[in-house]
């Protein structure tokens, strides 16, 4: 037996409150996600230069992303729990049919062509791989040790590795950052932290003597992009024009200069932010961060409240990784950090990660609004 | 369902992830911060500047191609050159109809639809903003005509630059190689930050081996543009880092002369300066010309090169492997004399064919009558078959392979250049592992004579020749002048062994073997010793295209051309103190000593005049 709760955030009574609650909805999460969705809109119109088919084609988009979000919230997180595995395996058989695929089809491949629509399995992951790992902490006395930590990181870094021969670095990286902070929320020790990185560290050295000399320019323009002007530098030049050019103020909605005349390339997805930046300033960036910071914290109060382990790994894992997006994307377009394809979360236009996103949105509502009173 | 939701040893499960949650909370918090203080610092700090940047929506930035290393041989002759040229660019994103603009310059500037079709494919795979030649070599006529609509033509400009220039042609197509387009493959494999703006790549030769070395570092310019996009002012420049100028060891006199000397003839001449390794002369012919490569040679002008019957694509000296015939035997002499399988002065009879113990085959000698009785040094002056068959059955196939590995048979010589072929001298193991088969003496007989299996390319044969003129001081071949040449990366090759181990006495035995090959009256190539001012010492080989039946003879006039024997030369000079060290191969030239030897000696003639005209 379970006993569905209403909790302290909302004891109104009003009828859109009840259809809500019986929706499985976390009221603030929802008006949060909802607010930024809006002002996606707002952005998007100036970014694409009032190109009302994009507009269309990022509503159609949302409706389905919230709609998944829905569904996945009346889900019971048990049901999560229970399919983990199978999930994350599904996932990784999935990656190396689109690897051999790749092959086979000489070139690199990230998608599956399942006729009616392009499925990218790596966007899978970056849920499957936390709730793996989650299953996987749970099932073992917390905090884990050694043993568990091999475990845990060779089930990283099997999709990791996979995502990244795609090659398709900016996810591989945030599938397994989603992965690590599950082993970060489950109490791995200090001493462990500071020796994984420090290995890691070691490791480069190793690595890089085995890259060719191609490869290495490749890395080194993927480190200093100014060394390449002509290419992820030009990104980073004109984006820094843009949001310098800004202000505090901003020049205003639509009175963009450098992303309506095409200076800035890829203004309506991954560099989406600096064409916010330069139309609404400094201001307008700190009210966007603190609009994201809101949901963030929503979405830790949520793991703090969770009331099994395996939900609380999970709920913590994917706050995590949703505050990693926004920081490589905001940190990528204001120059410090390498550009990596990552998107700004629930604003950049196109890719199937708004639909993953949500989707991790809707577990946290589910581990939220199914947990049971405590006798207190 | 509801088990599963007991919360199992809970409260310090739950105190762990407090903690985390806080920390993590935390480093979210901070990290937040340095986001904000990065934007006060652009936003605030930075504004005036970027607003300067942004106020004419005006930054562009275009890449500066570093001019290539020039290509000199070892007098300072240009033989890879920089000429200027008009180039017509395109860049798509700036104008407004792609299809539109290219109609109408395919009508101002007859370009062909082949041109116009490379130009779709190059701007599928390049971004929309970079700029993608449409027309090279321009014409002063077509810049005029262009000049005048340019005004109509947004996004469309001629820009001056230089393009590579081939001024010897076919004479060292072989030994420069050529630059050419960039194609797709190459595209993943080179640096793309440096390779903006450039359009070439070398595919052969020097040009592709010092590729890194002659490209040299592209550099950057930040324009102010107008609203057409087109440069006014320059706000910051990189310049770019030139391509480093390349001082060959080849002398392109001695070239000329060892390709003209080969006319008549598809072969190769090289030519090795013993004393340092450098080559002198890299020629194979036919050659082609290679100017036509660099700016797209047409499909026709290709298939023409590719099907003809000479081959002129094919680079002789690097990857032609031949049976090197009897220019193996001091080798194998040498090998006899090291391994004390015979020695110098032992005696065999010749009577004009050799059989294997209990068998019916007769190996021939060339001489149907035979030699007589000879010893070590008339067999090589003579070339004596047989001599040479029971010596190889002596010394048997493992002795032969361990010790001619040694002077590089079989193996690449390592020289700058890529795509060297290996050519092959046979073992056991190489029998059984590639033929899947035993090893038969019969095959050891021939291999003593250099038939059957042995494979060897013109550059090995040198390589091999000047090593035994050093007395077994391994002579490494390179082409570039490391010392002129300032600047080159690629580390020099050095010889696995750098001495071998033979005995100066068993070495001066062979060589004064072969200076008889040249000046006594019954040497093979005794035509070329008349009236030499020098000693040389050399050997003359011919290799067999196709096999003589048993009961026939070999008749040079009833042949085929192109089924007659390949006539092979090696030689160095002069004896006493070697300097130059050659192989000559003449394809289908019949006996070496007649057609590859005066060629031999024309080089070598030609080249000790020049070292004592440089001493006076």
């Amino acid at each position: 037996m379970q006993i569905e709760t209403q909790h302290e955030d909302f004891e109104g009574h009003s009828w859109i409150g009840n259809v809500l609650r019986k929706l499985h909805i976390d009221i603030p999460l929802f008006l949060g996600l909802l607010l930024i969705t809006a002002l996606s809109f707002v952005i998007l119109y100036s970014a694409s230069t009032q190109n009302l088919d994009v507009l269309v084609k990022h509503g159609m988009r949302s409706c389905l992303a919230f709609l998944l979000m829905i569904c996945l919230a009346h889900v019971n997180p048990y049901q999560f729990k229970r399919y983990s595995t199978i999930l994350y395996t599904f996932g990784v058989v999935l990656l190396v049919a689109v690897l051999l695929l790749g092959v086979f089809g000489k070139g690199a491949q990230r998608w599956l062509d399942l006729g009616f629509f392009r499925f990218q399995p790596s966007e899978m992951l970056k849920i499957a791989t936390p709730m793996m790992i989650a299953w996987y902490l749970s099932e073992h006395a917390l905090p884990p040790k050694s043993r568990e930590l091999v475990g845990a990181v060779i089930l990283i870094c099997i999709p990791t590795l996979l995502i990244a021969k795609q090659p398709d670095l900016g996810t591989a990286m945030l599938v397994a950052s989603s992965g690590a902070a599950v082993l970060f929320f489950a109490g791995l020790s200090w001493k462990f932290i500071v020796a994984g990185s420090a290995f890691l560290g070691a490791l480069m050295p190793v690595i890089w003597h085995f890259l060719h000399d191609y490869q290495r320019n490749r890395v080194l323009t993927f480190l200093n992009p100014e060394a390449d002007p002509m290419g992820k530098g030009y990104h980073i030049i004109q984006s820094k024009i843009a949001i310098g050019s800004g202000g505090i103020s901003g020049k205003g909605w639509l009175e963009s200069s450098q992303s309506k005349l095409d200076f800035l390339p890829e203004s309506s997805t991954d560099f989406i932010f600096a064409v916010f930046a330069e139309e609404f300033g400094l201001f307008g960036c700190i009210g966007l961060l603190t609009l994201y910071l809101m949901v963030i914290c929503r979405c830790i109060y949520i793991s703090w409240q969770a009331q099994d382990t395996y939900s609380r790994l999970l709920a913590g894992s994917l706050s995590f990784t949703f505050f990693v997006y926004v920081f490589v994307n905001i940190g990528m377009v204001i120059g410090i950090l390498p550009v990596v394809g990552v998107p700004l979360p629930l604003v950049s236009y196109g890719g199937t990660s708004m639909v993953t996103l949500l989707a991790g949105f809707g577990i946290l509502m589910s581990i939220h609004t199914h947990r049971k009173l405590l006798p207190t | 369902m509801s088990r599963r939701y007991t919360i199992n040893n809970s409260a310090a499960e739950q105190r762990i992830f407090l903690n985390r949650v806080v920390a993590a909370f935390i480093l979210i918090l901070v990290l937040i911060a340095c986001l904000i203080v990065r934007l006060a610092y652009l936003q605030i700090v930075g504004h005036e500047h970027y607003a300067t940047l942004a106020k004419e929506n005006s930054i562009k930035i275009a890449p500066l191609p570093p001019t290539r290393g020039i290509i000199y041989d070892r007098n300072g002759r240009i033989l890879a050159d920089n000429i200027p040229s008009y180039t017509l660019e395109l860049v798509p994103e700036q104008i407004p109809d792609l299809e539109d603009t290219l109609q109408k310059l395919q009508e101002l500037l007859q370009i062909s639809d082949e041109k116009i079709e490379q130009f779709r494919e190059q701007v599928k795979r390049n971004k929309r903003f970079a700029s993608i030649p449409l027309l090279l070599r321009l014409s002063d006529e077509q810049v005029a005509e262009f000049m005048v609509v340019r005004p109509f033509f947004p996004g469309v400009d001629i820009r001056a630059g230089l393009v590579r220039y081939y001024p010897y042609g076919e004479l060292v197509s072989h030994v420069i190689g050529y630059v050419g387009r960039i194609n797709e493959q190459e595209l993943k494999t080179l640096p793309e930050a440096n390779y903006r703006g450039s359009y070439h790549v070398g595919k052969s030769g020097i040009e592709s081996a010092y590729e890194t070395d002659l490209h040299g570092k592209t550099g950057y310019v930040e324009n102010e543009t107008n609203a057409q996009s087109r440069a006014i002012n320059v706000v910051n420049a990189n310049d770019p880092i030139p391509g480093v100028d390349l001082y060959l060891t080849l002398d392109i006199d001695l070239q000329k002369t060892a390709y003209d000397a080969l006319e008549g003839y598809n072969g190769a001449v090289v030519a090795i300066d013993i004393k340092t390794g450098g080559v002198l002369t890299f020629a194979s012919r036919p050659g082609f010309d290679p100017n036509p490569f660099v700016f797209g040679i047409s499909a026709k002008a290709y298939k023409e090169l590719q099907e003809s019957e000479s081959q002129p694509l094919f680079n002789r000296v690097l990857r032609g492997q031949y049976p090197p015939g009897s220019t193996l035997k001091p080798f194998v002499a040498l090998a006899g004399l090291e391994y004390g399988a015979i020695g110098f002065q032992n005696r065999m009879f010749c009577p004009g064919f050799y059989q294997l113990p209990n068998s019916t085959h007769k190996y021939r000698d060339w001489a149907k009558w035979g030699h007589g009785s000879v010893n070590m040094n008339d067999a090589i002056t003579e070339s004596c078959d047989v001599y040479f068959y029971k010596l190889a059955l002596t010394l048997g196939i493992d002795s032969m392979h361990e010790f001619l590995q040694k002077f590089g048979f079989g193996e690449k010589t390592g020289i700058d250049l890529v795509n060297e072929k290996p050519g092959l001298f046979p073992s056991r193991e190489w029998k059984r592992d590639v033929r899947k088969s035993a090893w038969f003496p019969g095959e050891t007989v021939i291999t003593g004579i250099g038939q059957g299996f042995t494979q060897v390319t013109p550059l090995q044969l040198a390589r091999a020749t000047a090593t035994l003129a050093n007395h077994g001081k391994v002579v490494q071949p390179f082409l570039v002048n490391r010392v002129l040449s300032h600047g080159v990366t690629l580390p020099p090759n050095t010889p696995k062994d750098p001495v071998l181990p033979v005995h100066p006495e068993n070495v001066d035995n062979i060589i004064n073997a072969m200076i008889n090959v040249v000046h006594s009256s019954r040497g093979t190539a005794k035509k070329i010793g008349l009236g030499m001012p020098y000693k040389m010492a050399a050997k003359t080989g011919t290799a067999q295209v196709f096999t003589v039946k048993q009961k026939e003879h070999y008749n040079e006039n009833q042949i085929e051309f192109k089924l007659r024997d390949h006539a092979l030369f090696i030689a160095f000079a002069p004896a006493d103190d070697p300097k130059i060290a050659v192989a000559v191969v003449a394809e289908n030239g019949g006996h070496g000593g007649t057609v590859a030897g005066p060629i031999a000696k024309k080089v070598i003639d030609q080249y000790l005049k020049m070292v004592a005209a440089s001493a006076n």
